[in-house]
């Protein structure tokens, strides 16, 4: 679904990564796991066209995307959640929706899939008129996520989804995503609450210093003696 | 005590019909200041050119101002599209030691429009004697017996009412449409408005047009009501920025109030204090405001929501 060949990514003379390369294969849950600054969040703004690559393709569906205008990307079923949420604050819940669905076949579809969203999230249906900027945190995440869900993506990045909720909530959080995948979408999680999305993903990259330095499923890098040592603290 | 009273309420009519006129000029920059981050200081000289053009229209063709409305907007739509996408992108693109290039630059832009307009069309004072200008409505004329008599220019009443009209249409397309949510979510969060499919360089080049149409807008309105000459856009440009701060930067309905209390201001600074002290007024409640509600009346809605 998406493929990533050895990318590397600057801002401005800082180059941050360094010839990354992962891949995820159609319907997969996929993580990367790495420490603050690691470049977690940059190779997602790289993906979703925030940013470009200095070397190096990035491709979905065997089409490039790196070369492409990135207002198009939702339309070729790319969703991207973003970090710290970063709704329209001022915006209602509905119309933050409604920013989701902006082109193509989401459109058209715009009321069902709001529906199905508000039946996602019952709270979100409550506040459909209140101002995104009031609802608390756990809220606005999971506005960010139907937000997502609105553009009927293929494949669809959470960047820490469960960065400042209670972990009730990041339970919650990390069961939509189980439901998102299960309903046929492709999932690149960024996480750097380890143990939870390496139980939670078919198979992860660890990035260290702007380098893949491990990869493996989910599983096996729970009982990896390194990404014990590093991330779970055990 | 009733003389007092109808001086009063003449004043306060005057004033608000101005600010009607005052917010639509102050929305436009406020759209532009939203999305773009910058104040465009060519407002007034943006006004000036629409001016032109009904008046040339008027003294031409004979074509009523009010009619000019579905003329001068839509050629300034595009000519402030012209001036986003030839001028302020390039600049927006150039990383450079002054962070303010574009405001810079959208003054340069003024200073060749206002200058243009001299070598084509003179300094002369100029307007469109149209033949309603001095029809009036008196309150007398509805209410016999009235203590008070107040009386309404008809071209200051249609001007008003038109602006009114065209602030609810721009209402509507801005939170209605989804061009109008995109130009919205643009302001609030740039590159979040990109994740979502949101042409972000193309809402710019929108909303320089929407801000210049509608201060085209505001020009063909003032036209019947008031005299033209090249220099009346620096003047504009500033009471736009008066009304922009007093709104509290980048809320609409911040500048439509603003709009109304920098008219109503000025309205009874020449009532109360004298006619040539109107402007100093409008430099008062511009430094009233910075001092005692930085925020401006956005600041002011906004605590209200909270509270409640």
């Amino acid at each position: 679904m998406l493929e990533v060949r050895n990318i590397d990514v600057a801002y401005g003379d800082v180059q941050v990564i360094w010839d990354v390369s992962f891949r995820v294969g159609q319907g997969e849950i996929v993580a990367m796991i790495g420490a603050n600054g690691a470049g977690k969040s940059t190779i997602m703004r790289t993906v979703s066209g925030v940013l470009r690559p200095g070397k190096g393709q990035i491709l979905l569906a065997g089409e490039p995307i790196h070369t492409v205008e990135p207002y198009t990307l939702i339309e070729k079923g790319l969703a991207h959640v973003p970090e710290a949420r970063r709704l329209f604050p001022e915006m209602s819940v509905e119309e933050n929706l409604d920013m989701g669905s902006l082109r193509g076949r989401a459109r058209k579809e715009r009321a069902r899939t709001k529906e199905r969203v508000f039946s996602i999230f019952p709270r979100l249906s409550e506040r459909r008129r209140q101002a995104s900027g009031t609802l608390s945190g756990g809220e606005q995440q999971m506005l960010a996520i139907g937000r997502g869900l609105m553009a009927l993506p293929r494949l669809i990045m959470f960047d820490e989804p469960s960065l400042g909720l209670a972990p009730i909530l990041v339970q919650d959080i990390f069961n939509v995503i189980r439901t998102v995948r299960d309903e046929g979408m492709t999932v690149l999680i960024v996480e750097q609450n380890v143990r939870q999305t390496l139980a939670l993903c078919d198979r992860a990259y660890v990035l260290e210093n702007g380098r893949i330095t491990q990869e493996g499923a989910g599983a096996d890098l729970l009982r990896d003696p390194h990404v014990k040592a590093a991330y779970l603290g055990v | 005590m009733w003389v007092q009273a109808e001086v009063f309420l003449q004043t306060l009519v005057a004033g608000i019909l101005l600010g009607g006129l005052y917010a639509l000029i102050g929305i436009g920059m406020t759209l532009i200041l939203g999305v773009m981050k910058i104040i465009n200081l060519t407002h007034g000289q943006l006004m000036m050119v629409a001016m032109y053009i009904a008046f040339w229209l008027f003294t031409l063709f004979g074509i009523d101002p009010y009619v000019s409305l579905l003329i001068a907007p839509p050629l300034m739509f595009a000519f402030g599209m012209l001036i986003q996408k030839a001028l302020v992108n390039p600049v927006l693109r150039v990383e450079s030691i002054l962070p303010h290039n574009q405001v810079i630059l959208t003054v340069g832009i003024g200073l060749v429009l206002q200058n243009v307009a001299t070598i084509l069309f003179t300094s002369d004072y100029r307007s469109t004697p149209v033949d309603y200008a001095s029809t009036a409505f008196y309150l007398s004329d509805l209410w016999a017996g009235t203590p008070v008599e107040i009386s309404l220019s008809l071209p200051w009443a249609v001007s008003f009412l038109l602006s009114v009209v065209i602030t609810v249409l721009l209402w509507f397309f801005l939170a209605h449409t989804d061009t109008g949510k995109s130009i919205r979510a643009t302001a609030q969060d740039k590159d979040a408005a990109l994740i979502m499919g949101v042409n972000v360089g193309l809402m710019r080049v929108i909303t320089f047009g929407l801000g210049s149409a509608l201060v085209a807008c505001a020009g063909c309105l003032f036209i019947p009501i008031y005299y033209l000459f090249p220099a009346l856009g620096s003047q504009f440009t500033l009471i736009a920025f008066v009304i922009t701060i007093l709104g509290g930067l980048g809320s609409t309905l911040g500048a439509i109030l603003g709009g109304l209390i920098l008219g109503v201001f000025e309205s009874m600074t020449a009532t109360y204090v004298g006619m040539g002290w109107a402007p100093v007024g409008r430099f008062v409640i511009f430094v009233a405001a910075l001092v005692f509600l930085p925020g401006g009346v956005a600041s002011l809605l906004k605590t209200r929501k909270l509270s409640k």
